[in-house]
């Protein structure tokens, strides 16, 4: 007979392990990716897989060389690289997104310990990392639909919206309507243009008990409604920019956001204020990036202060530190 | 009222139409002095001795204990050392049986006048919780504090155990005389028969016993685990918050195990001590499940055998339940007083434990409100201060963080070496 095994308590687990969280979010983001490629076209697809093989590229040689247990079956590095692609135009050159894998895996994510410990959300960083070192390459957009593709340089409906009457004439391009702007048919990054389909992985992840709906609305909830108070078109700005890619997909991302409900709620609400202020003060028509990334930085703090309440607990004594 | 979080578990309640199967008195059993939570016991037999059923082979002087009585009559073969479970060294007496199972001149019902009396019996019948947590009752029945409510633990929440689920359906006149017993003896005015709503039968047939009597309340709990953690069952029973640092009596509340009221009743009537017990053998490696009555000190592979278990095959030993039961090195323990059950396994596959991704389902999960996660991270870095605010003292290891935990990390138990570090008063 075989040597008894002794191990602690319990004796038993559920099924949920890292990798079917991580599959999960990657299904879920499959319809937005898919509407990528009908309003981008095919180059959407390499632009993927370069991200994606990059990503786990990297996650290989650092796991080696710190010497520490691969990890790339977990899958998180696949959402990364999927992640990624969907922050970046359709037309960016090759070796930016693998920059930009760089970022995401090796600065953000690996050097500060690998999953679960890095402070921001590595995909949001490696966005923002190009968009300031390749202003021009993150900026040209397409119009969807394949409209001559890589000639005309598409300004983002956020742009557009800005723009007056003239100057929208002069470029031949017209604010996108709610249902453009819902389904999809407008110019920005991969991942971000089609509300619906973001929506969909949004909701099915919030079925699978994946994420937590609580930062998602709060986040829109509030832009929404400090655009209306502000005389803005909330549906517009809603509907705009990487809004629903932000909150469904980069609101929710565990290590980098609060853990408990309540934690959830102001890390949603401060996000929908930055991307408020920076869309209706700032110069930048986008904010959503930077809003997430800020919040990124003030998570610790929130989480101090939204602890769960323990049952029958007295009071914490005070802390004399 | 807040509703308390929990997991849904398989119940996996095989044994549930099983009757109780008496099983043959063995050839030999070996009965540790020290079976409930409290100081171990000193022999008071030799070897050589003679010994009959129901007779006290172990006594102590300290007050947290209880005494041990043999099952069997037979003569002492060894007194030997021995290491329980739960790794406390204590001594062990082997009695050879002679089959003849002569009842001891010591077994006849205590006479009782005064609440001083009755405590003094159930403490000379060496009861203690059969729940499993092996509290020793007379201790519990004896608070300082007024009690106004008794709780009877009918949760049964572990998966596969359905020990006390057999108590419900076989002996529930006793467990109802029980209960009047208890609040008779102790003078308290209601109880409350709190049985999770995964035993339909049970509550149906209680309900109808106590439909005349308005001082006993039969309520269902929800089915999530876990139900039977004495500070969730006070919580759903009576909306009452034990807190920190306090014990149920403190809140007015004495909780006691289903089986362990049954018996105690049984014990004022016949006299006869804790000498045997209803377990549940049952796990992927036993062919034929079964709740089965045994004396205390039978061998857990006699039990196995009995139950056509796969010996060879078993990888993993549990005594108790999948959730808080100990997983055992030796086939060849004894059972005791607080074998509620007894699993064999025949897989265990060692996964790696791999970083935490901060999901929160621990968090979501905890029944208490603790936050795992952050003790986790606190007990990696020996924060004493931070493990003190998150309050992992409270932690009752009930398994529900480790058994959620995606990447595996074995949260309950670094609960457990966390509170080690924090210096008691």
């Amino acid at each position: 007979m075989n040597k008894l095994i002794v191990s602690p308590s319990p004796h038993d687990e559920n099924y949920v392990k890292t990798s079917t969280i991580m599959l999960n979010v990657i299904i879920a983001l499959l319809p937005a990716w898919g509407a990528a490629i009908y309003f981008f076209g095919l180059r959407v697809i390499p632009l993927t897989a370069v991200c994606i093989g990059s990503c786990i590229f990297f996650e290989y040689i650092c796991r080696l060389l710190m010497k520490r247990d691969n990890t790339i079956t977990d899958l998180s590095a696949v959402v990364t690289g999927l992640i990624l692609a969907m922050n970046l135009p359709v037309t960016l050159p090759y070796w930016m997104a693998v920059i930009g894998s760089f970022v995401a895996i090796v600065i953000v994510k690996q050097l500060f310990g690998g999953l679960g410990q890095n402070f921001a959300n590595p995909a949001i960083t490696a966005r923002i990392v190009l968009m300031v070192s390749f202003p021009a390459a993150m900026t040209h957009w397409v119009l969807p639909l394949g409209e001559k593709v890589d000639a005309v340089s598409a300004a983002t409906p956020l742009v557009l919206k800005g723009m007056t009457d003239d100057k929208l004439n002069e470029i031949g391009q017209s604010v996108p309507s709610y249902l453009d702007l819902f389904l999809g048919k407008t110019g920005g990054c991969l991942g971000e243009v089609s509300a619906l389909a973001l929506l969909i992985g949004g909701l099915y992840l919030a079925a699978r008990k994946i994420i937590s709906l609580a930062a998602p609305v709060s986040f829109i909830g509030s832009l929404f409604l400090l655009s209306w108070i502000a005389g803005e078109d909330p549906l517009y700005q809603i509907l705009a920019g990487g809004v629903f890619l932000g909150a469904f997909f980069m609101s929710t991302d565990y290590a980098t956001t609060p853990i408990t409900t309540k934690g959830k709620i102001v890390f949603g609400l401060g996000c929908g204020i930055i991307t408020f202020v920076i869309r209706h003060f700032g110069s930048y028509p986008e904010g959503v990036s930077f809003s997430i990334l800020l919040m990124n930085v003030l998570t610790p703090y929130i989480e101090q202060l939204t602890r769960t309440k323990v049952l029958g607990a007295k009071e914490a004594e005070k802390n004399e530190g | 009222m807040k509703k308390l979080n929990g997991i849904k578990l398989k119940h996996r309640k095989n044994t549930e139409n099983s009757s109780t199967v008496v099983f043959p008195v063995p050839g030999k059993v070996r009965i540790p002095m020290s079976m409930t939570m409290g100081a171990p016991c000193q022999p008071l037999v030799k070897v050589g001795d003679e010994v009959k059923v129901g007779q006290k082979i172990g006594d102590t002087d300290a007050a947290f204990s209880a005494p041990v009585h043999s099952g069997v009559s037979g003569k002492v073969t060894a007194i030997t050392d021995y290491r329980n479970a739960m790794g406390v060294v204590c001594k062990m007496v082997e009695i050879e049986t002679d089959g003849a199972q002569t009842v001891s001149d010591e077994v006849k019902p205590p006479v009782v006048t005064d609440k001083e009396s009755f405590i003094k019996a159930v403490r000379e019948s060496g009861a203690c919780g059969l729940g499993g947590a092996g509290f020793p009752t007379h201790i519990k029945l004896n608070p300082k504090t007024e009690i106004d409510t008794l709780i009877i633990n009918a949760a049964e929440c572990e998966p596969y155990i359905t020990a006390d689920y057999r108590e419900m359906m076989e002996n529930p006149e006793d467990i109802i005389n029980g209960i009047n017993m208890l609040k008779t003896q102790l003078g308290i005015k209601r109880a409350k028969l709190a049985i999770e709503a995964n035993k339909p039968e049970a509550i149906k047939n209680f309900t109808a016993m106590a439909e005349n009597d308005d001082t006993i309340d039969i309520i269902t709990l929800p089915s999530s685990y876990p139900q039977g953690a004495e500070k969730v069952i006070i919580y759903n029973s009576t909306g009452r918050i034990v807190n920190e640092g306090e014990l149920p009596a403190d809140s007015g509340v004495i909780v006691i195990n289903v089986s362990t009221i049954a018996f105690l009743y049984r014990y004022m009537q016949t006299g006869m001590p804790l000498v045997t017990r209803r377990l549940t053998i049952d796990g992927n490696a036993v062919g034929e499940p079964k709740n089965v009555q045994a004396v205390i000190g039978t061998s857990f592979r006699e039990l196995l055998e009995f139950c056509k278990a796969d010996i060879d095959s078993i990888k993993k030993l549990i005594a108790g339940g999948p959730m808080m039961g100990m997983s055992v090195p030796d086939i060849d323990m004894p059972v005791v007083k607080t074998s509620n059950a007894l699993l064999a396994i025949n897989h265990y596959d060692e996964r790696r434990t791999s970083n935490c991704i901060r999901c929160g389902r621990c968090v979501r999960v905890c029944p208490l409100g603790l936050m795992p996660a952050d003790i986790d991270r606190a007990y990696k870095i020996r924060n004493i201060e931070e493990l003190k605010q998150l309050k992992v003292l409270l932690c009752m290891n009930c398994g529900s963080c480790t058994y959620v935990c995606p990447a595996n990390r074995k949260l309950a138990e670094t609960n457990q070496l966390a509170k080690s570090l924090i210096p008691r008063k």
